[in-house]
């Protein structure tokens, strides 16, 4: 645990990127987030873009942290986990706060998971963790590759344990990440994400 | 750990900040066109996009080129503005306005709406045939403003690619549509048309959010997926133009994920139908 205490200690939020098989991963991730956590947790998941997504009202129910739909111009506050809107991009402002677009689909996705961890990078750099999950899309690979370079830590779900492992596999071909874990794996990093776990933050 | 990564990237970071405010500043004094109230976000993601398509390296050789070539800065205005739209993009937004909207728009003997940010059209010629098919269009003047010139020319000539309609029939049905969508468009080489009779009851024209001012009373402005565009300052303006151009309970529209919660012109107007972000001006205190 004690690599992972470091990452934690400097983390100050999160981007999860998901596609098919993405719903289940997230159910075993985000429950995991211990109530208290001080991080800002934003995720892509690929929907069909014309159904109103529930995903907020089906995960605050799950979650001890704050679950809504992201609202343009939203500041970001702590210890809360903001969905993008179905048929919306989601990027990270400075502020910082939360912003939508209707640019262009990326990889055929609107959201895509390469928008959000590319604005996100950008304002949160070494204080970010990124997190590809479950997919058969190659969203989020250049994402992730941004994440890393802006110095935040990155982790891949292990290809064996994904549902669909072509997002996973497009994400370590363009960048070795710092772990590959299980979904397991993952939600024990999360777990340490208490705000005991993080004293140095406010250092 | 990763200090020396970091903090390479922060400083290359701060440079593309930097040449991002002097290209902006650039294309206003240049260009009069304002993009300083833009949300940092997404023009910083569309200026990355510029670069590659320009085959830039930096902003700074972009400014460049923009500043000495102008065949540039309208290829550029485009990288910067051009979204696609959707014809009857969130049908129930639509329905709302048919069914809670109209009744009061009824009661006017000319109509004026004002589609602010109209992009390729769809918005505009939605409302066109959603007014036509309640008996109103031909009372009604639609002002479909944009600032890209390009943008203008094409939702002015109304085509639109023919794999597109499908989608745009979809939600037209899903809006409660009381006639059929292809009694409005010609389909040709792949293309569909739409129907001059539409084109007549709008007026396309160049219109900036950001610099320019309030040009007629309207009964309702339509403004949907552009405040997003925005920062807060630029909304507040925006936000303001129309209240100004709103007569007295007029309504405004504005895109499913967007809020008047953030903006100091909240006060201005009172939620209408508030899941639909229907807003109708309220009296002033």
């Amino acid at each position: 645990m004690s690599a992972y205490a470091e990452f934690c200690a400097r983390t100050e939020a999160i981007v999860l990127g998901a596609s098919a098989g993405g719903v289940q991963a997230l159910s075993e991730l985000l429950p995991a987030l211990p109530g208290g956590a001080q991080v800002s947790v934003f995720v892509v998941l690929h929907l069909p873009r014309d159904r109103p997504s529930l995903l907020a009202d089906v995960f605050s129910h799950r979650c001890a942290l704050a679950v809504r739909e992201a609202q343009d111009k939203e500041p970001v506050a702590p210890g809360t986990v903001y969905f993008a809107p179905a048929n919306y991009h989601l990027l990270i402002d400075e502020g910082p706060q939360l912003a939508l677009s209707v640019d262009e689909p990326v990889h055929h996705s609107r959201p895509s998971i390469d928008v959000l961890f590319e604005s996100a990078a950008e304002i949160y750099r070494e204080r970010l963790l990124g997190v590809i999950l479950t997919g058969a899309n190659e969203d989020g690979a250049a994402g992730l590759a941004a994440v890393h370079d802006a110095g935040g830590i990155t982790v891949i779900q292990e290809p064996q344990s994904a549902q669909a492992s072509l997002m996973v596999l497009s994400a370590l071909r363009r960048r070795s990440p710092d772990l590959v874990l299980p979904l397991g794996g993952i939600a024990q990093l999360f777990g340490s994400l208490a705000p005991s776990a993080a004293p140095s933050r406010t250092a | 750990m990763d200090a020396e990564i970091s903090g390479g990237q922060a400083a290359a970071n701060r440079k593309f900040d930097i040449e991002f405010q002097l290209l902006v500043d650039a294309i206003y004094h240049l260009y009069h066109y304002d993009f300083r109230g833009y949300a940092a976000a997404s023009l910083r993601r569309r200026l990355r996009a510029a670069l590659s398509r320009f085959e830039c390296e930096s902003i700074s050789q972009l400014q460049d080129r923009v500043m000495r070539e102008p065949k540039i800065f309208p290829a550029l205005l485009d990288h910067l503005t051009v979204q696609v739209s959707e014809m009857f993009r969130d049908p129930a937004h639509f329905r709302a306005l048919r069914e809670q909207v109209v009744p009061f728009l009824r009661t006017y003997p000319s109509l004026k709406v004002w589609v602010a940010g109209c992009s390729s059209g769809e918005e505009a010629y939605s409302l066109a045939i959603l007014l036509r098919e309640e008996g109103l269009l031909p009372r009604t003047l639609i002002y479909a403003t944009d600032i890209n010139p390009h943008t203008l020319g094409r939702a002015e000539a109304g085509i639109y690619s023919i794999d597109r309609i499908a989608g745009f029939t979809i939600n037209h049905r899903e809006s409660g549509g009381t006639s059929s969508l292809s009694d409005y468009y010609t389909a040709a080489y792949g293309r569909a048309i739409l129907d001059k009779s539409l084109r007549e009851r709008i007026v396309f024209s160049d219109h900036s959010l950001a610099t320019d001012s309030v040009f007629a009373e309207v009964q309702l402005v339509s403004c949907r997926n552009v405040l997003i565009y925005f920062n807060r300052e630029l909304q507040d303006r925006a936000l303001g133009l129309f209240r100004d151009s709103l007569c007295r309970h007029g309504f405004l529209g504005i895109g499913s994920k967007e809020s008047l919660r953030f903006t100091s012109v909240a006060g201005a107007f009172q939620a209408f139908v508030a899941k639909e972000r229907i807003y109708q001006k309220r009296d002033p205190a």
